[in-house]
C-alpha cells in the first residue's frame, strides 16, 4: 500500500512561520474563485462583490470598522489566553454577559445617572465577561476540569440567561412581545463619529467604541512582550514543567488568561448592546465570540497582528452580505470562506513544521548494491549536537 | 581470509543544520568485543542507527558477511541478524517480561512457550529474569536484561549495546561483562558504545575512535592508557578537576524525616529522608534514577510541599513554601532536564535567563528590563564560554554541554545560599562537564552550600565531600568520599544497606 507519513522538520523556516498565514489567505482567495465560477458566476465579478464593493464607501468602511472592532478587540484577549495554552472557547458567553451587564444599568439607570452612565456601563460590561471566565478559571484552576469544555458549555448558558431576560423581567412592554429590552437612551449609547462633526460618516453607524479596541491594542502587545506577567504565561503555554521548575503559579496562569479573554469579550458585549444594537435581544451576535478564535489563530496569537486578521474576518462577513444581495448567492457562503481561511491555516501550520513523505515499504531486506557517494562527502559540521 | 562481519565504508549522514556522520569507516569480526568511543554528540548513536537501519545514511556502503546491503529498516537488520540495545529502554511498565517480549518478537507463538524460551537464554547467559514479572517492578538493571534477552531469543550474529552501563550498578556492569564476554566466545560480534574508558579497557578487544563525526583513531584498547585514548576522544588531553581545602560553615540545609508519597504509579514513595549540608560542602546523593530522585527534588524545589518543619533552610522551616518563595530565601536548582525544565527551548536565551533570574534586578514594575535580561545572558555565557550565537539564540539551538553550562552559570550567578543540581553533566561532554564540576566545587569553596544528585559514581567521588546512597526510597547512612569504595556505594544503590540499617537498629 503507498501511503505518506509526515516527518517533523529539523528546523522550521522562520519566514515561512511568518509567511504561513499570508499563505493561506491567498489560497483561501483561489479557492473563493474557483468556488464563484463553480457557482455560475462571473468570478472576478463575484470577487469584486464579495472584496472591493462592500467596503467602497463611507457607509462601508464604516461597518466594516464597526464589524472589526469587537472581533479585534476578542481576538487580542484570545491571543493572550492561547499563548498561555488556556483554551477559552468560551468569548461567545463572555460577550452576551458582558452585554447583559451593561443593558442591566442601561435600562435601570437611564434618567439618573447622566454622563457617567456609559462609563459605568463599560466597567459593568468588563467585569461581567471577567465574572463568566472566573467560573471557567475556578473549574479548571481548582478541579483541573477542561476550560475549553466548560467554557464552551457555559456559552449556552450565557444563551439562556439573555433569553430568559428579554423574555421576562427586562421585557419591553412596548414589544408586542417581541423578545427585546427598550431601546437604550443616548447616555447609554457610544457616541457616534457622524455626531462628533466627522461629516464623511454622515449616516454611520461607526462609533466612539472603537477607542477602546484602538487603545487595546498596544496594551496588549506591551502586556504579552513587556511584561513578566506576559512573559510567565508565554512560559506556562510552551514549557509548563519550566514554569513550575521557576515557581511560575500554574492557576495562577490560567486566572490571568482567563479574566484578561473574559474582560476583552465583555467590552466586546458592551460596544454592541450601547452601539449598533442599542438593546437587548436574544439574537444580537453574529458569532463574534466564535469567529474571534479564527482572528487569534490567523494572528499567530501576536497582538499586532490581531487587528489585520479582524479585518479580513470582518470582511468575509461583509462579502457575504453583498453577494448575498448582489448576486443572489446564499449568505452562507462567507461561513466557508471562514472554513476555507482555517483549513488552509491549520494545513500552512502543519506543513511549516513537518513535510510530506512517501511511506516506505516495512520489512523487506534489500540486498542491492549501493555506489559509495565520495562526492557527497561534506566538510564536517561546525555545531556539533 | 574471511571477510568482516561488517564492514562500513565512507558512513556520511548530515542533518538540516550538523553533519552527524562525515565517512566512517567501521570493521567488526565475528566474535570480537569492539568498542565505539566518542563524546557526547560525536556520532556514535547516528552510526549505531545506521547499521540498525533505523537511520539511513546519505552515502557510504555497508558490507554483511561479505556482500553489500541496504538495511531499510530495524526489521531488516533483525532479519539479517544484528540486534539492538537502546539506551533508553522501551518497555511497557504495566505488563509482564513476557508480554513485552511477545511485542517486540511478533512471533506467532503461546506466552507459555516464550516463557519457557525466554527462562531458558537468561540461564544460559547468566541474566536471571522472572518471565512472569510485571516490568514496573524491575529495576532498571533487570529491565536491561529484559532487553538483552529478547535480542538473544533472535540469536543475533551481532549485538549492538548503546551506553549500556549509564545506569547500572558497578556489581551489574561486572554481570553485565560477563554476559558479553560469554556471547563473544560463542561467535556472536559485540559493538559496544560508550565514552567510558575504564570499561571499555576491560571489556573491548579492538576500539574505533570517532570524534565529530570522523573516525580518529583504531586502537587495541588493553594496550592504551586512558590518557591516550581520552585524548584521541577529545582531541586534547583530559582536564582534571581541582580540590580546594573544604572550610565547614553554618547549616544552610536540613531535611529531616521527610515523607513523600510517590509522583506516579511508577515512583517512589520516600520514607523518612534526613540529612544536612552546611555552607562550603558538597553532600552528594547517589542512586539510580527511579529510586526516589524525582520525588526528593520535587520536595526540595517545593513544587511538593511537605511538612513545615521537614525542610529548613538554615533555621527557616520552608516544607510548606512554594518554589518562588524558596527561591526568594536564596535556593537555586539544576534540573536533570534541560530542555522544556531548566530551559525553554524556543526561547532566546536572555529570556531563559530571566526564567529563574527574575529576582536579580531583571525585573521593574512587573515590566521586563530586557537589557538587564540581555546582559545577564551575555555575562552567563562569557563567564562559561558558552558557544551561542549570542544572547538572542533559541535555547534549543545550543548543544546539551552548553545549554547545561548556561543553566549551571545562570543558577550560580544568582548568588545562592544552598545550590542543588540533579544529573549535572548527564549527556554532557568531557570540556564542558569538567568546567561545571570545578565551577560547583569552586563555589562550595566560596562557601555556598550544594547537594549534587547524580547516577554517575566517578562524578560524586569526583566533586563531594560526603555521600549518602538513594534506592527504593530511603537514604543510607553517609560516609566520607574518602572512607569508602565505589564498591561499597555500588553495594548500597542496589539497596545493601537495609540489612546494616537494621543490625544497628
Amino acid at each position: 500500500m503507498i501511503g505518506f507519513e509526515l516527518v517533523r522538520r529539523a528546523a522550521p523556516s522562520r519566514h515561512m512561520q511568518v509567511l504561513a498565514p499570508v499563505q493561506a489567505v491567498l489560497l483561501t482567495l483561489l479557492a473563493g474563485l474557483a468556488l464563484f465560477a463553480a457557482l455560475g458566476q462571473d468570478p472576478l465579478r463575484a470577487f469584486h462583490e464579495f472584496f472591493i464593493a462592500p467596503v467602497s464607501s463611507a457607509n462601508g468602511l464604516s461597518e466594516w470598522l464597526l464589524k472589526a472592532s469587537p472581533l479585534c478587540l476578542i481576538g487580542l484577549g484570545l491571543a493572550v489566553a492561547y499563548r498561555a495554552n488556556v483554551w477559552n472557547i468560551g468569548a461567545e458567553g463572555q460577550m452576551y454577559i458582558g452585554g447583559v451587564c451593561a443593558t442591566g444599568l442601561a435600562i435601570h439607570f437611564q434618567d439618573s445617572w447622566g454622563p457617567f452612565l456609559l462609563p459605568a456601563m463599560i466597567v459593568a460590561g468588563a467585569l461581567g465577561g471577567m465574572f463568566w471566565a472566573s467560573i471557567t478559571a475556578l473549574c479548571r484552576a481548582r478541579f483541573n476540569a477542561s476550560e475549553i469544555l466548560v467554557s464552551l458549555m457555559l456559552t449556552y448558558v450565557a444563551n439562556m440567561v439573555v433569553k430568559y431576560l428579554v423574555f421576562g423581567p427586562w421585557q419591553d412592554p412596548q414589544a408586542n412581545n417581541f423578545p427585546l429590552t427598550v431601546e437604550f437612551q443616548d447616555d447609554a449609547l457610544f457616541p457616534l463619529f457622524a455626531a462628533l462633526g466627522w461629516e464623511w460618516f454622515e449616516g454611520a453607524r461607526l462609533n466612539l467604541s472603537i477607542v477602546i479596541t484602538l487603545v487595546a491594542i498596544p496594551l496588549a502587545w506591551f502586556f504579552c512582550e513587556r511584561t513578566f506577567a506576559g512573559f510567565q504565561l508565554a512560559v506556562a503555554g510552551v514549557a509548563p514543567a519550566a514554569a513550575r521548575y521557576a515557581g511560575f503559579s500554574a492557576p495562577r496562569a490560567v486566572w490571568v488568561a482567563m479574566l484578561a479573554s473574559g474582560g476583552a469579550a465583555g467590552l466586546a458585549g458592551v460596544s454592541e448592546v450601547a452601539g449598533p444594537i442599542g438593546q437587548l435581544n436574544d439574537r444580537w451576535t453574529p458569532e463574534y465570540g466564535f469567529t474571534a478564535i479564527i482572528v487569534a489563530a490567523l494572528a499567530r496569537l501576536n497582538p499586532l497582528a490581531v487587528p489585520f486578521a479582524a479585518l479580513l474576518m470582518a470582511l468575509l462577513y461583509l462579502g457575504g452580505e453583498s453577494v448575498q444581495i448582489e448576486l443572489q448567492l446564499p449568505k452562507s457562503i462567507s461561513q466557508v470562506f471562514q472554513g476555507l481561511l482555517l483549513m488552509f491555516l491549520l494545513g500552512s501550520e502543519v506543513l511549516v513544521r513537518f513535510r510530506l513523505r512517501r511511506r516506505r515499504e516495512g520489512g523487506s531486506v534489500q540486498a542491492t548494491e549501493r555506489s559509495v557517494d565520495a562526492g557527497a562527502r561534506r566538510s564536517p559540521g561546525e555545531g556539533q549536537r | 581470509m574471511t571477510p568482516p562481519l561488517l564492514r562500513l565504508a565512507g558512513i556520511t549522514k548530515s542533518y538540516a543544520t550538523v553533519q552527524a556522520l562525515a565517512g566512517v569507516d567501521l570493521e567488526v569480526r565475528a566474535g570480537e568485543i569492539h568498542a565505539v568511543l566518542g563524546e557526547n554528540g560525536a556520532g556514535k548513536s547516528t552510526l549505531m542507527k545506521s547499521i540498525f537501519g533505523a537511520v539511513q545514511p546519505d552515502a557510504g556502503m555497508i558490507e554483511w558477511q561479505g556482500r553489500p546491503i541496504t538495511i531499510e529498516s530495524p526489521v531488516a537488520a533483525r532479519a539479517c541478524g544484528i540486534a539492538m540495545v537502546f539506551q533508553h529502554f522501551a518497555l511497557f511498565e504495566s505488563m509482564t517480561v513476557v508480554e513485552n517480549v511477545a511485542l517486540a518478537l511478533g512471533e506467532r507463538t503461546t506466552l507459555g512457550d516464550l516463557a519457557r524460551r525466554l527462562s531458558d537464554v537468561s540461564m544460559r547467559y547468566g541474566l536471571p529474569i522472572n518471565p512472569a514479572q510485571p516490568v514496573h517492578r524491575l529495576s532498571v538493571g533487570e529491565r536491561q536484561r529484559v532487553e538483552i534477552v529478547r535480542c538473544l531469543l533472535q540469536s543475533p550474529r551481532l549485538l549492538i549495546m548503546d551506553e549500556p552501563t549509564s545506569v547500572l550498578t558497578p556489581q551489574a556492569i561486572d554481570q553485565l561483562f560477563e554476559t558479553l564476554r560469554r556471547l563473544a566466545a560463542e561467535g556472536t560480534s559485540v559493538l559496544y558504545v560508550s565514552h567510558k574508558l575504564e570499561e571499555i579497557r576491560r571489556l573491548c578487544d579492538r576500539a574505533t575512535i570517532i570524534r565529530q563525526g570522523r573516525v580518529v583513531g583504531t586502537a587495541d584498547p588493553r594496550q592504551e592508557s586512558a590518557a591516550r585514548l581520552a585524548e584521541l576522544m577529545i582531541g586534547h588531553s583530559f582536564p582534571q578537576t581541582e580540590r580546594r581545602a573544604k572550610r565547614e560553615g553554618v547549616l544552610a540545609l536540613e531535611v529531616a524525616g521527610l515523607d513523600v508519597q510517590a509522583d506516579g504509579p511508577f515512583g517512589t514513595a520516600l520514607r523518612g529522608i534526613s540529612f544536612r549540608v552546611r555552607a562550603g560542602e558538597v553532600l552528594g546523593i547517589a542512586g539510580i534514577s527511579g529510586n526516589g530522585q524525582s520525588e526528593l527534588l520535587s520536595a526540595l524545589l517545593g513544587s511538593t510541599l511537605s511538612p513545615m518543619h521537614a525542610v529548613m533552610l538554615g533555621d527557616r522551616p520552608v516544607g510548606t513554601l512554594g518554589v518562588a518563595e524558596r527561591r526568594a530565601l536564596g535556593v537555586a536548582f539544576v534540573p536533570e532536564e534541560r530542555l522544556g525544565v531548566g530551559a525553554v527551548p524556543e526561547m532566546s536565551l536572555a529570556q531563559n535567563a530571566l526564567l529563574t533570574g527574575y529576582g536579580r534586578g531583571l525585573v521593574r514594575r512587573g515590566v521586563v528590563a530586557l537589557d538587564r535580561a540581555w546582559a545577564y545572558a551575555e555575562r552567563c555565557i562569557a563567564d562559561y564560554g558558552v558557544v551561542a550565537a549570542g544572547p538572542g539564540a533559541p535555547a534549543a539551538s545550543l548543544s546539551g554541554g552548553n545549554l547545561q553550562k548556561f543553566i549551571v552559570a545562570r543558577e550560580i550567578a544568582q548568588a545562592p545560599r544552598v545550590l542543588i543540581l540533579a544529573q549535572p553533566t548527564w549527556g554532557v561532554d568531557v570540556a564542558a562537564t569538567a568546567l561545571i564540576r570545578q565551577r560547583v566545587i569552586d563555589l562550595a569553596a566560596s562557601g555556598v552550600a550544594v547537594l549534587v544528585i547524580s547516577e554517575d559514581l566517578a562524578e560524586i567521588l569526583e566533586i563531594c565531600d560526603r555521600v549518602a546512597v538513594l534506592a527504593s526510597g530511603r537514604l543510607s547512612p553517609e560516609r566520607d568520599v574518602h572512607a569508602t569504595s565505589a564498591a561499597e556505594i555500588g553495594r548500597w544503590m542496589a539497596g545493601g544497606f537495609f540489612d546494616a540499617q537494621a543490625v544497628a537498629a
